[in-house]
C-alpha cells in the first residue's frame, strides 16, 4: 500500500476515486498552509530541514530522510493496512463487524472524539512556535521541527476523517480546527494543557515526554475503536508519536546528564551554586516535572464519567491494550478504584469500571511515565549524584474532576490552603525558576555545538553524526 | 566429519536499554513477533528473530540497531536481556569478530552510504557475510602475488590490479564487501595513518579460484577532490607494492552492499573508475556460474574519462552480449561529446524502467560522489516517463534491500 506522492495530497486511501472528497480536501489545504505560515515554527519557512517523511505505512516506508523546506513537507493521509474481517472487540457491539462507516447513533460522539483529538495537533505546534529561536543545537532544532510537521500530519489525519465521514458538519469542524488558537482568550484550543505556554526547552521536553504520552494513550485507546477508519488512522499516528516521546525522554536525560556533570565537577548540590555554572538545578527540574505531569493527567478527564462509559460501551474508544486485558471486554458490573477525599484524607472507593475508564487510562499512563522517570534516575546514579526524581501523587495540582481545587502535597497528603501557599514554590515552578530557565535559552546553531545546559546526544539522527548539519538556514 | 555446532558464531539482535524509550513500536512492527517486553526492557528473542530489519527504520531512538556476535549455543536469553541496565560489551570470541567496527570504518562507511537516503538491508537472498574478523590489533597478513597497471601506458591515471594471497589465514569475503588497509608509518602529525577501505574486485572464491586470494582495484591518488596535489598514503603504498611484499589487512567489512543469490535475480550496476571493483566481483561471480543459469539479467553503466582509463575495459568488451548489457560513458574522448553515466541511463530509459520495476532487480551505485546526483536525477526522469514516482520508489527500493550506494 504505497503512498501516491504524485497527487497534490499524498494518500493511500485512493483519494483520486472520490472527486468530491478530493475537492473538499484540496479546498482545505490552502487554509492549512496559511495556518502553517502564520502559526507554524517562527521564521522557518525557508530552512532546509533534515526530516523523516513517511512514504508508506510498511516498515521500510519510515526510513526516508532528506532535506525538506517545511511548507513543502508532504503532509498527507495515511491509514494502516486494513485487517480483514475485523470485528469490534469490546462493548455492547462486541463480535460484530467493525464499522466502515459512521453508525448514525454514534455520530456526534465520534465527531467529538475526533475533533478533540484533532484540536491538540495544531495546538502544540502553536505552543512551540517560538522555540526554534532558542534551540540549544541544530540537532534539537531539527527534532523540534520533526515533531511539528508530524503534528501537522496528525491534523491531516483527523481532518480526513471529518471530511470523509461527517459531511458538512465535518467540513465546518475542520475549518474550526484552523481557527482556534492556543491560549487565545476568545477562541482557545479545547483542552487546558494545550492553552498553556511552552516557553522554554525544559518545558518542551517535559511536554513531549508527558503530554505527547497522553497522546500515545489516547491514540492507543482510539486504535481499538470499532470505527475502523479511526482505528487504522490512529495506529499509524502512534508510530510517529513515538518519536515525540523520544525527544522528551532523551532531552530531559541530556539536561540531567549535563547538570550531574557540573555537580560532580564542582562537588556541589547547592541549587544556587549549580545555577551559577549555567545549568539547571535538579530541584527546578523536579518542579517542572510536577507541573507538566499534573497538567497532563488532567487531560484524561473526570475520574468518573458517563461519557467514558458511553464511548466504551458503544465501541468507539477502547482501553489501552484492550486485546491484552483478560476480562469480558464488556465490563458491566466490573469495578475500579477512584480517589476521593473523606475526612481530610484521600481514600480509594470502588466505582463502576465503565464510568472509571478515564481513571483507568490515567493509571496506565502513570505506570508508563513512572518507568521513564526511573530511567532518568539512572543518569544520576551513574554520575554518583544522590538525587532522585519522582512523579507527584496523582491528586496533586488537579484542575479537573472531583480532585479539582483540593490541595494535595506531592506526597499525597491533603494540606490546608496555608500549607499549600507556604510550599507551592517548592512544588511548582516559580516565576523566578522560569525566568532563570529562560535566561539560559540562547540559540546555538553551529553544527556539533550544544548549549551549556544540555549534554550532546549519544547518537545522531538516521546514523548521521551528531555534528551533522541537520538544518540549513539559507 | 561432523561439524561442531556448539561453537558456531551467530549475530544476535539486541536492543540498547539505555537508549530505548519503551515505545512498543518495534514489537508492533515485527512481522514474526520476535520482540517482547517486561516492565523493564524490550528485548529480541534470538530463537525467533531472522534479522529482517523491519523494526530498524521505525525505531525513533536507534536503540534497536544493535548486534552482538555470540556463540550460537550461548546466545543471550530473554531473562538475561530483561535484567540488563545497559548492553553487555561484545565478548571476545575465538576467531570471531571484535566488538565494534573500528571508528575509521564506521565513519568511511557512513560517508560512502550518505547518498543512499537511509539504511538498506542486504538483498534477502544474499549469502551471510563474515564481518570484522581481523582487527587493528590482530590484522591478517597477506602476500602480494601480482600488481599490474590496468590503465594505458601514458594515461594520466594509474589504476592497478593487485592480488593478495592469504596463505593459511581464512579471509572469507563476498562480492561487494571491502577490506581495510593501514599504510605503515605515521602521518605529518606523527599519528598512525587512518584505515582506507577498498572494495574487493574478485568473487567469493578468489581471483584465482579456491586459492585463498582476492584482488583489489586501486587508483594511485595524486590529487584531492579540489585538484590540489597530494599523495594518498594508502593508495601509493598499495600501488608501489612488489610481488612478495607482505601487507596488514583488516576486515572484511560490509553487510548490506551484497549481491542477491536467488535464481532470476538481476543486477543493475552503475559505476565510475575504481567503483567498478564490486561490479567486477559480482559480474565475475555470475560469469563463473553462467553454466548453472542461476542469475537474471546484468546491466552495467560504466563511466570514465577515456577508454584507456577504464579498468577492465578489454575483458568487459569480450563478455557475451546476452550475459551482460554494458553501456560505457566517456567524458573526455577526443572529438566526441562528453557523455556521463546518467546520459546513458537516459538513453536506455525503457530498459532501466523495467529493471526499476522488477522486484528481482538489485541496484548498485559505486564511484565518485559527483556521480550520485546525476544518476538520481536520471532515475527520476526515467520514473516520470514510465508512470513511476522516484520519491516513492526510492524508499521502497531501500526497504527491500534493492538500492545500494557507495561513493567517495
Amino acid at each position: 500500500m504505497s503512498i501516491n506522492y504524485s497527487e497534490k495530497i499524498p494518500n493511500n486511501v485512493d483519494l483520486a476515486s472520490d472527486k468530491t472528497l478530493q475537492r473538499a480536501l484540496e479546498h482545505w489545504q490552502p487554509g492549512f498552509l496559511d495556518w502553517w505560515k502564520d502559526m507554524g515554527p517562527e521564521g522557518s519557512l525557508n530552512y532546509d530541514v533534515y526530516l523523516r517523511t513517511a512514504v508508506s505505512v510498511e516498515p521500510g516506508g519510515w526510513a526516508h530522510f532528506g532535506y525538506v523546506k517545511m511548507p513543502d513537507y508532504r503532509w498527507g493521509i495515511f491509514l494502516n493496512a486494513a485487517e480483514q474481517d475485523r470485528t469490534i472487540h469490546f462493548g455492547d457491539h462486541k463480535g460484530q463487524p467493525a464499522w466502515q462507516d459512521v453508525p448514525g447513533e454514534h455520530r456526534s460522539n465520534l465527531r467529538r472524539i475526533i475533533v478533540t483529538q484533532g484540536d491538540t495537533e495544531p495546538a502544540s505546534v502553536e505552543q512551540q512556535r517560538h522555540l526554534g529561536l532558542t534551540a540549544p543545537s541544530l540537532y534539537d532544532l531539527r527534532n523540534l521541527f520533526q515533531v511539528n510537521v508530524e503534528e501537522g500530519r496528525h491534523l491531516w489525519a483527523m481532518v480526513y476523517l471529518l471530511h470523509r465521514y461527517f459531511g458538512r458538519d465535518g467540513r465546518e469542524e475542520a475549518e474550526a480546527l484552523l481557527a482556534r488558537r492556543s491560549g487565545d482568550r476568545d477562541n482557545p484550543r479545547i483542552l487546558g494543557a494545550f492553552n498553556e505556554k511552552t516557553p522554554d526547552w525544559l518545558s518542551f521536553f517535559m511536554f513531549t515526554y508527558f503530554t505527547d504520552r497522553d497522546g500515545k494513550f489516547q491514540l492507543s485507546a482510539l486504535a481499538e475503536s470499532g470505527f475502523d477508519p479511526l482505528a487504522r488512522t490512529t495506529k499509524f499516528m502512534l508510530t510517529e508519536e513515538a518519536h515525540h516521546m523520544f525527544v522528551g525522554e532523551s532531552g530531559i536525560a541530556r539536561i540531567l546528564q549535563r547538570t550531574c556533570e557540573v555537580m560532580a565537577q564542582h562537588k556541589t548540590d547547592d541549587p544556587a551554586k549549580v545555577r551559577s555554572f549555567g545549568v539547571i538545578d535538579l530541584p527546578t527540574i523536579q518542579r517542572y516535572l510536577n507541573f507538566h505531569y499534573s497538567v497532563t493527567i488532567d487531560l484524561f478527564g473526570a475520574d468518573v464519567s458517563s461519557n467514558a462509559a458511553t464511548f466504551y460501551s458503544s465501541g468507539l474508544k477502547g482501553r489501552y491494550e484492550e486485546t491484552k486485558q483478560s476480562d469480558d471486554h464488556i465490563l458491566k458490573g466490573a469495578m475500579y478504584p477512584v480517589l476521593e477525599v473523606v475526612d481530610g484524607k484521600l481514600v480509594e472507593r470502588e466505582a463502576p469500571m465503565l464510568n472509571a475508564l478515564n481513571e483507568k487510562l490515567r493509571d496506565d499512563f502513570i505506570r508508563d511515565s513512572v518507568a521513564g522517570v526511573g530511567r532518568w534516575n539512572k543518569v544520576m546514579q551513574k554520575n554518583g549524584i544522590n538525587f532522585q526524581l519522582s512523579v507527584p501523587h496523582k491528586a496533586f495540582n488537579r484542575q479537573i474532576g472531583p480532585l479539582a481545587g483540593i490541595k494535595v502535597a506531592p506526597d499525597g497528603r491533603v494540606v490546608s490552603q496555608a500549607e499549600w501557599d507556604a510550599n507551592a514554590k517548592k512544588w511548582l515552578p516559580t516565576p523566578e525558576d522560569r525566568a532563570y530557565v529562560a535566561s539560559l535559552m540562547g540559540r546555538v546553531v553551529e553544527p556539533g555545538k550544544f548549549a551549556n545546559w544540555i549534554a550532546a546526544p549519544v547518537m545522531g539522527i538516521n546514523k548521521q553524526p551528531v555534528n551533522f548539519e541537520y538544518v540549513r538556514f539559507n | 566429519m561432523g561439524r561442531d555446532d556448539s561453537a558456531e558464531i551467530a549475530r544476535q539482535h539486541v536492543i540498547d536499554p539505555e537508549i530505548c524509550i519503551r515505545c512498543n513500536t518495534c514489537e508492533e512492527t515485527c512481522p514474526i513477533k520476535a520482540v517482547t517486553h517486561d516492565s523493564r526492557n524490550y528485548v529480541v528473542d534470538f530463537n525467533i528473530c531472522r534479522g529482517c530489519g523491519d523494526c530498524i527504520a521505525p525505531c525513533p531512538t536507534g536503540a534497536i540497531d544493535n548486534w552482538r556476535q555470540v556463540v550460537k549455543a550461548k546466545a543471550y536469553t530473554l531473562e538475561e536481556q530483561f535484567s540488563w541496565d545497559s548492553l553487555p560489551p561484545q565478548e571476545e570470541l575465538a576467531g570471531a569478530a571484535d566488538a565494534a567496527l573500528p571508528d575509521d570504518v564506521e565513519r568511511l562507511t557512513q560517508e560512502a552510504r550518505a547518498g543512499q537516503g537511509g539504511t538498506a538491508p542486504a538483498p534477502w537472498s544474499a549469502e551471510t557475510p563474515r564481518v570484522n574478523l581481523y582487527s587493528l590489533q590482530k590484522p591478517a597478513i597477506a602476500t602480494v602475488t601480482a600488481n599490474f597497471k590496468l590503465t594505458d601506458e601514458g594515461s594520466s591515471s594509474d589504476i592497478r590490479h593487485i592480488i593478495l594471497d592469504f596463505g593459511n589465514t581464512a579471509f572469507p569475503v563476498l562480492e561487494g564487501q571491502s577490506i581495510g588497509v593501514i599504510p605503515p608509518g605515521t602521518d605529518a602529525n606523527g599519528k598512525p595513518h587512518h584505515i582506507r577501505l577498498y572494495s574487493v574486485a574478485s568473487p567469493r572464491d578468489g581471483e584465482k579460484p579456491n586459492h585463498n586470494n582476492l584482488s583489489l582495484t586501486v587508483k594511485r591518488v595524486t590529487e584531492n577532490h579540489n585538484g590540489q596535489s597530494i599523495k594518498g598514503p594508502a593508495s601509493n603504498y598499495l600501488c608501489d607494492l612488489k610481488k612478495g611484499d607482505q601487507v596488514k589487512i583488516v576486515g572484511p567489512y560490509g553487510s548490506s552492499f551484497l549481491m542477491p543469490n536467488h535464481p532470476g535475480s538481476s543486477l543493475l550496476m552503475i559505476c565510475t573508475g575504481t567503483g567498478s571493483a564490486p561490479m567486477r566481483a559480482m559480474t565475475e561471480y555470475r560469469r563463473r556460474h553462467m553454466a548453472q543459469k542461476e542469475g537474471g539479467a546484468l546491466m552495467l553503466f560504466f563511466g570514465a574519462r577515456r577508454p584507456g582509463e577504464l579498468p577492465y575495459f578489454g575483458p568487459l568488451t569480450k563478455l557475451p552480449k546476452d550475459f551482460i548489457d554494458v553501456n560505457f560513458a566517456f567524458s573526455r574522448e577526443p572529438g566526441k561529446p562528453k557523455t556521463y553515466v546518467q546520459d546513458m541511463i537516459r538513453a536506455r530509459a525503457a530498459d532501466v524502467a523495467r529493471f526499476l520495476k522488477d522486484d528481482n532487480c538489485y541496484i548498485y551505485i559505486c564511484g565518485l560522489k559527483g556521480m550520485e546526483d546525476g544518476v538520481k536525477v536520471a532515475f527520476r526522469e526515467v520514473c516520470d516517463g514510465h508512470g513511476m514516482n522516484w520519491d516513492a520508489l526510492q524508499p521502497e527500493l531501500l526497504a527491500k534491500g534493492r538500492f545500494h550506494v557507495e561513493t567517495y
